[in-house]
């Protein structure tokens, strides 16, 4: 037990270290840009409608006056406190336009994460169990066809064929326009989160199906199936009993690894469908010149990217009982 | 002595494989071109033959378990009957069982007691399985454990008692005791012969000739792909009583007897000569051994060679 | 007969790959004048026979302007894509062989790009060089090496322990020299082939930041450019103008992608059965 505290100790450690390094590179990387945010932002009704003091603060992160380690420290000061500055365009704390952004993202997000992930999971297993099968080579064609698909032009091509051709789903937008968040039900959430969400999963389900099934040729091909085999095991016994066992931890890896592109699969999905969550919210920030919003994302989703990380590893550890037992590879 | 019932025999066994070469042709790969082995009740054979000579194939090729490029040929004949795919299924693990040469074999990531009950959970299997273990000395805990977390006395027992849970009629130990102290290597060869003496055909397939005669009733011979000699254990005493010039050759390698080792090694089954294997090794050689060589009778076993050694002609 | 030469078929995605992309490139660069050609007399066309696909609201002739944009993201991409595996190829020797302290400083950049989702990073090193073309290729170049750095880092490591190295260790050659003489010749295969399979990621990355419109300015026919252009005329049912363009693209990426994984399959050893 003090074994895994120190383990999930270390870890924590390290994420958090290298969090500060993501929002340490991407300060540096905002700070040599080109575009001064002030400048850029000045006619905008944003500066004028702020105090003095918020103006203020605006300087002390990003007017060209301080030096960039200073202004760092600044503001990386502040965001350690929970106060990530304004947002230059929603003329707003960066953490109420994130908390409310992210919100949005979560729903799609997460159905996109665990409707990719089983189905990936499950079809990779299928394609894999019988290596050469009809089936098998299905599932191969269409992943890596999938996978050199762009999704924002499988985003524009469903939204053809359901939204503007079909007229099934609407085009976009979390809610309809002009309505009352208030008066937005549930069923309208999930209509306008439906194309969003498939354009996700069926560019996510690609790379898992060719992960897993890369593992699933593997494990059939092992030494312990061939003698299961020899044992008469049937088929459904060996994969009830051998290949999911095997198979479910580097499909653990690759499903918490996937976090990572969901998060990026959100940016461009949510521009086309102006889905109103933190993936567009990045490209307004990244072409407004708004750094305190970009900056405030970047750290978020990094967070989740490393905290997808530590979950892998966590389960990992809690699965595999070479590790839980005998401590190797600690 | 009564004369026992055959178990399994195997006549003009052969596999090849697909394989491409260098560019696109696809050539055909024999690995073993020409094994005939027969194993009786009670009766504990030996197939030796140096590693790296495909006999795991045949191992293999009786459980039905080869790869799907593999071409199988000949016959194999079980209790009696043609061995068919449908029989293999329906035999393997239960009446022909395969003895494993190592842990690689068992599931990293199932519990062993499980793990030998396939899943299993009833109390009869779970009876026998301890019963198994018990015959074994081993202790009931080590159900529980992890195949990583036995110890080296321990897996070569958890190895054989895999083999048990069904109702072995012929058990087939693959290689079992791969750089074993010859200690442990006679404390494993003892449970094969325990089963033999049960009454089961033991088909043991080694590269070890010093180790088979340990336990073996009788002894094939393998090289490159063809059994060369079929004798009783009883006939390696002597140099003079083993009808096959590679036979020979091993029996001068063994340690008590000098350890004498011929020229040469053995070829890649690209590049095999024409007719009998071993003739480019060979001091008989002659013109007559470049033919297809046929199997015969001579005192009790039997032997491919063109040549009468045992009578010196 | 069931595999069809495997080999056989590999050789052949690859030649046709090879082909098809030389063909694009220089193609998509001779027309590149036409690709920009207004002709309003021509507007709006849906695909027909003088118009593979199609025009748009200024009558530029779609197919022109494709197969400019896909030569432009290709060469685009062969350079960015080119940067990023040297920066791999340098980074991940230097990690093997230099020591452990630059070996986790290496290890930690590879876990820090790792951690802020591509698209994002892209984002983000655009805005850094003021977008366009520069912002793109630097972007993708920073943010691919990563893979292919811990393949040859392992590699190398690897190689560390041959005997050949060791003895010439022994014998007093520096580091670099073995690296250099002795490592490099035996990293080329996985290098070619992890430049081969790097292309389509940084094709893909740079279609998507111009899309969202970090990238090419929008006088430049880039894919996508043509594609972010579409958008607005999608509900107005000029479907040939997202269409085409994107199965092009789709199109190019999987020869990338098919091409490398076959060059893979023929250089990869105990492949030989298949």
């Amino acid at each position: 037990m003090k074994e895994h505290l120190i383990f999930t100790g270390k870890k924590v450690v390290r994420m958090a270290l290298l969090l500060f390094c993501v929002s340490a590179a991407a300060f540096i990387l905002v700070s040599v840009s080109p575009v001064d945010p002030l400048q850029a932002n000045v006619g905008q009704a944003a500066l004028g409608s702020m105090s003095r003091e918020q103006i203020e603060k605006l300087q002390e992160y990003w007017g060209a006056e301080s030096p960039p380690v200073e202004r760092f420290f600044n503001w990386a000061k502040d965001f350690f406190r929970g106060d990530m500055g304004i947002s230059l365009l929603y003329r707003q704390p960066v953490s109420k336009v994130i908390g409310e952004k992210l919100q949005n993202s979560l729903w799609l997000m997460m159905i996109a994460w665990l409707s990719s992930g089983l189905m990936g999971f499950l079809l990779g297993v299928l394609a894999g169990f019988r290596e050469g099968s009809i089936l098998d080579r299905i599932m191969k064609g269409y992943s890596l066809v999938m996978v050199s698909t762009p999704a924002f032009w499988l985003a524009l091509v469903l939204l053809m064929v359901f939204a503007v051709w079909l007229k099934v789903l609407p085009v976009g937008l979390s809610v309809p326009i002009g309505m009352e968040a208030g008066s937005v039900t549930v069923l309208d959430r999930i209509r306008h989160a439906v194309l969003p969400a498939v354009t996700l999963s069926i560019t996510g389900i690609a790379n898992i199906t060719l992960h897993t099934r890369e593992k699933m040729i593997d494990i059939m091909e092992s030494d312990y199936v061939l003698f299961a085999r020899a044992r008469g095991e049937s088929n459904w016994s060996i994969v009830k009993n051998h290949a999911l066992r095997n198979v479910l931890l580097p499909a653990i890896t690759l499903q918490f690894a996937s976090v990572s592109e969901i998060f990026g699969g959100s940016v461009l999905v949510e521009q086309i469908f102006s889905y109103p969550g933190l993936g567009q919210a990045a490209v307004t920030a990244g072409m407004g010149s708004d750094v305190p919003l970009l900056l405030g994302i970047t750290v978020v989703s990094a967070a989740f990217v490393f905290g997808g990380n530590l979950m892998a590893n966590f389960l990992y550890r809690v699965i595999d009982p070479r590790i839980r037992r005998g401590g190797a590879w600690g | 002595m009564e004369e026992k019932k055959i178990i399994l025999d195997i006549r003009n066994f052969s596999v090849s494989f697909h394989q491409y070469e260098k560019g696109f042709r696809k050539t055909e790969l024999a690995v073993i071109r020409n094994l005939d082995v027969t194993v009786h009740e009670g009766e504990m054979v030996a197939v030796v033959g140096s590693s790296g000579s495909g006999k795991s194939l045949l191992a293999h090729g009786i459980l039905g378990i080869l790869p799907y490029n593999a071409v199988m040929g000949g016959e194999l004949w079980y209790d009696g009957e043609l061995l068919t795919e449908e029989r293999k299924k329906a035999l393997r693990g239960n009446e022909i069982v395969l003895v494993p040469q190592s842990l690689a074999f068992l599931d990293p990531l199932m519990k062993i007691g499980s793990q030998i009950r396939r899943g299993k959970k009833d109390r009869e299997s779970r009876e026998k399985l301890d019963r198994i273990f018990a015959g074994y000395h081993l202790k009931k805990e080590v159900q529980e454990l992890y195949p990583f977390e036995l110890s080296g006395g321990m897996n070569r027992r958890v190895l054989v008692s895999t083999a048990l849970m069904g109702n072995p009629r012929l058990v087939i130990a693959d290689e079992p005791t791969p750089g074993l102290h010859m200690d442990l290597v006679r404390r494993v060869m003892s449970h094969f012969r325990e089963l033999a003496d049960e009454g089961a055909g033991v088909l043991l397939i080694t590269h070890d000739l010093e180790q088979a005669l340990e336990v073996a009733d009788r002894v094939v011979v393998f090289y490159a792909g063809t059994t060369v000699e079929d004798a009783a254990a009883s006939d390696f005493q002597s140099e003079k009583t083993l009808r096959h010039p590679y036979s020979r050759a091993l029996w001068r390698a063994l340690p008590q007897n000098g350890f004498q080792f011929i020229e040469g090694v053995q070829p890649y089954v690209k590049n095999l000569p024409v007719g009998c294997p071993f003739g480019p090794r060979c001091q008989f050689y002659t013109e007559a051994c470049k033919e297809e060589i046929q199997s015969r009778e001579v005192q009790g076993g039997k032997v491919r060679c063109t040549l009468d050694l045992h009578t010196g002609r | 007969m069931k595999r069809v030469n495997g080999r056989m078929a590999a050789v052949l995605w690859l030649g046709i790959a090879v082909v098809f992309l030389t063909a694009v490139t220089l193609f998509g660069w001779r027309v590149a004048e036409s690709a920009l050609m207004t002709d309003f007399s021509r507007k709006n066309l849906p695909p027909n026979g003088a118009y593979f696909f199609g025009t748009d609201w200024m009558g530029r002739d779609m197919f022109v302007r494709t197969v400019t944009g896909l030569s432009m993201s290709i060469r685009i991409g062969l350079l960015s894509a080119g940067v990023s595996s040297v920066l791999a190829l340098f980074l991940g020797i230097l990690a093997a062989i230099m020591g452990k302290t630059v070996d986790s400083v290496i290890t930690w950049m590879i876990d820090l790009v790792m951690g802020i989702p591509h698209i994002l990073l892209l984002i983000l090193i655009s805005y850094a060089c003021g977008k366009g073309f520069r912002g793109v290729v630097v972007g993708v170049a920073l943010t691919h090496w990563t893979s292919l750095a811990r393949l040859i880092r392992g590699e190398v490591l690897q190689l560390k322990e041959a005997l050949y190295v060791r003895t010439a260790q022994k014998l007093g050659v520096s580091r670099w020299e073995i690296a250099w003489k002795h490592m490099l010749p035996h990293l080329f295969p996985q290098f070619l082939v992890g430049l081969i399979l790097m292309f389509p990621h940084a094709i893909l990355h740079e279609a998507s930041i111009t899309f969202l419109g970090f990238g090419l300015s929008p006088e430049q026919p880039a894919i996508g450019i043509i594609l972010s252009e579409s958008m607005k005329y999608l509900a107005m049912g000029r479907w040939w103008l997202a269409l085409f363009p994107g199965l092009f693209l789709v199109f190019t990426v999987s020869l990338f992608d098919m091409g490398g994984e076959s060059l893979r399959k023929l250089l990869a050893p105990g492949s030989t059965h298949r």
